[in-house]
């Protein structure tokens, strides 16, 4: 789950990390009495959506009058921001975070990942910041520290030391940053984030270090025991279908093809897409039913297939592990009559109890194509799309 | 041979009494695998499905010595129940839960490391030897004994590659789902290496998917360390970028972790690539009657 910029600077702020003051704003009739709570005369407005490039893309401005900062949120809120990194529809505007200036005199990158292949938590620094740390990553590796850091063996004051000179810190800058390392990480642990992404990470013209950006991800599974984070979601930054999806625990990702896909398992159901495509389809979604799909959720997946307009036929592929086929089978006839299905249908049903599903399917006096063979049932799926 | 489990493995399950725990260890003991228990914290000196109910791992094994345990408590409480057998001294854990946060992970990976405790999964279909004993969640039927063993990130994806092997009358001598969470108790080097040293093992499927990069350093592995044939499938394989496929490990991020690189280093470490789910059984057919 991501956090927007202003709710990671108040985790930042809990955990006496430098951030700016500032405060965040929904209507536009806040802007000025913000601006002036903040106190100064230049500002920073920054549009608060789950997605880089803002300031490319317009969505943040240099002030200095407050009257700019109601401008700037009438105009935007509401609104939705188109960045590199959005789809041609961008992300909706709800909100904007108000900041005092910081007169900036070197920008850094700071953030720290969960890395599978160490299996530690990893600090990555750079002196280059402000930048997409992947080019420089490809065209200065050298510019590039990765630092593991190991909660119960490891010596923090070192490694912190270790990234400091990387980031070509002072010896004041490297005593802030060495407690900065500890309460990243401890922020880290305590809240369950997978990535943490401090970028800028400057240096004011004062030569302290101050966070400028935050970029905080959440370890979905383990939002079970911070209820303070489940607060923070905003399913305004999420794909409608996907987010409705999300509700009703089913897996979707929609993508730009006419064949609509309904898959048990998050690996078959990439399979499947691939096998589309593989026969010169195009998969319409990506859409997980789970190991415990149920006829209601089966049918909820079919509404969820068919909101896209462009989808001209849906491919059923169901290996039965943990799932029995004739329930299935049960789900998907009884989606078919309640949602009026007008397109074709191929269902795939192999595994547990398949011929019974398949028996169902036969004698449900629908049109619906049983193909027990995947090769064959991905094949006729793309023919019908044509 | 066959690897980790076989008619010898007597299995505790952990979560017995529970939904999950029932309905898999109802088929699983239908399949014929030696059940010795359960535990059910709260719950011991019960019966369940004909078998004994305790309230610790460490009572079920003073009284009924299992050398396995398969997990199906809620995610919440799996770093504890992993810990517990670990700590009680069961040498192969198998966790098929879903939903075990990383961080949980981070911690178990390293504690059941220095204790030489096997872990399989969180978030995986388990183990399977056909003919002997299934500790998991698959459907029995499709599997046969024979001489292909098979890794996979994923679960039904991996009943997919058991169903082509099977019709084409090759058989498995042993199904280990991995799981798909960014943190796994097993690698598929880990994996490797045993169906490397078994027997009964003539090739070896192993199913990848995007995301990560452990197919990349299994590759590495294979080309300097495994002597049988082995045959790869990538899934994910027209999935976008930066998009989260359903499984944590399922992601493709900063250009790292496709498919395609995946399928580059596979084939220049001398592993042979069925480049469509549908051909897997054939490539082996192909590799192994050449």
């Amino acid at each position: 789950m991501n956090l927007h910029e202003y709710q990671g600077k108040s985790l930042f702020a809990q955990y006496n990390l430098p951030v700016s003051k500032g405060r965040v704003i929904f209507n536009a009739e806040d802007a000025e009495n913000a601006c002036n709570e903040i106190g100064g005369s230049k500002w920073v407005v920054k549009t608060q959506v789950h997605a880089g490039g803002r300031g490319k893309a317009g969505g943040v401005e240099l002030i200095d009058k407050a009257e700019l900062a109601a401008k700037f949120a009438e105009k935007w809120l509401g609104k939705r921001l188109v960045t590199y990194q959005t789809d041609e529809n961008g992300q909706l505007v709800n909100s904007i975070l108000i900041e005092e200036c910081v007169d900036i005199s070197t920008e850094l990158y700071l953030s720290a990942v969960v890395d599978r292949e160490s299996q530690k938590i990893v600090f990555i620094g750079s002196s280059e910041g402000g930048v997409n740390i992947e080019d420089v990553a490809k065209n200065f590796p050298e510019k590039i520290i990765y630092q593991g850091i190991d909660l119960e063996t490891s010596n923090i004051e070192e490694d912190a030391t270790n990234i400091a000179k990387v980031l070509k810190l002072n010896d004041s800058q490297t005593k802030q940053f060495i407690p900065m390392i500890e309460n990243l990480l401890r922020l880290f642990v305590e809240k369950d984030l997978s990535l943490l992404e401090i970028n800028p990470l400057v240096i004011n013209k004062n030569g302290d270090l101050h966070c400028l950006d935050a970029k905080i991800n959440i370890d979905s599974n383990a939002l079970f025991r911070q209820p303070d984070l489940q607060k923070m979601y905003d399913e305004s930054q999420e794909d409608p279908q996907e987010a409705e999806a999300a509700k009703n625990d089913l897996s979707y990702v929609s993508l730009d093809g006419n064949i609509g896909c309904m898959v048990n398992g998050a690996g078959l159901a990439m399979g499947t897409m691939d096998t589309i495509k593989f026969y010169g389809g195009n998969p319409a979604n990506f859409l997980d039913v789970g190991g415990t799909a149920t006829q209601a959720r089966v049918t909820k997946a079919f509404k969820i297939i068919l909101k896209d307009p462009e989808v001209k036929v849906v491919l059923v592929n169901i290996f039965g592990g943990i799932v029995r086929c004739d329930l299935i089978a049960e789900g998907v006839v009884a989606a078919i009559k309640e949602v009026d299905i007008n397109i074709p249908v191929v269902v795939r049903l192999e595994g547990n109890n398949a011929d019974l599903g398949a028996k169902i399917l036969s004698e449900a006096n629908i049109e619906i194509h049983s193909i027990n063979n995947l090769a064959e049932a991905a094949k006729k799926a793309v023919e019908l799309s044509k | 041979m066959s690897i980790l489990v076989n008619k010898d493995t007597r299995l505790l399950v952990q979560g017995f009494t529970g939904s999950q725990g029932t309905l898999h260890s109802l088929q699983s003991i239908e399949y014929g695998t030696n059940i010795v228990g359960g535990v059910t914290p709260g719950k011991g000196g019960k019966q369940h499905l004909e078998r004994p109910v305790f309230n610790s791992v460490e009572e079920a094994i003073r009284e009924e010595e299992p050398n396995a345990s398969i997990i199906f408590v809620p995610a919440k409480f799996c770093k504890d129940s992993i810990l517990e057998a670990a700590e009680a001294g069961i040498k192969l854990i198998i966790c098929i839960t879903e939903g075990v946060p990383t961080l949980d992970m981070l911690d178990i990976k390293k504690r059941v490391d220095s204790l030489g405790v096997r872990l399989i999964g969180p978030n995986c279909p388990g183990v399977i030897t056909p003919g002997e004993a299934k500790l998991g969640i698959m459907p029995g039927n499709i599997h046969k004994p024979g001489s292909i063993g098979i890794i996979s990130r994923s679960g039904t994806l991996t009943y997919e590659a058991v169903k082509q092997t099977t019709d084409l009358g090759f058989g498995q001598s042993s199904c280990v789902g991995i799981g798909g969470d960014p943190i796994p108790g097993s690698s598929f080097i880990d994996i490797l290496k045993l169906f490397e040293d078994d027997d009964q093992t003539e090739a070896i499927v192993m199913v990848g998917e995007i995301g990560g990069n452990a197919e990349e350093s299994a590759a590495e592995f294979i080309q300097n360390n495994i002597t049988k044939p082995v045959i790869s499938y990538i899934a994910g394989q027209t999935a976008p970028p930066g998009k989260r496929m359903g499984h944590a490990g399922a992601i493709i991020a900063g250009g790292k972790g496709t498919a395609e690189d995946k399928i580059k280093k596979l084939s220049e470490c001398g592993v042979h690539i069925a480049d469509n789910l549908v051909s897997i059984g054939s490539k082996v057919s192909e590799i192994l009657n050449s």
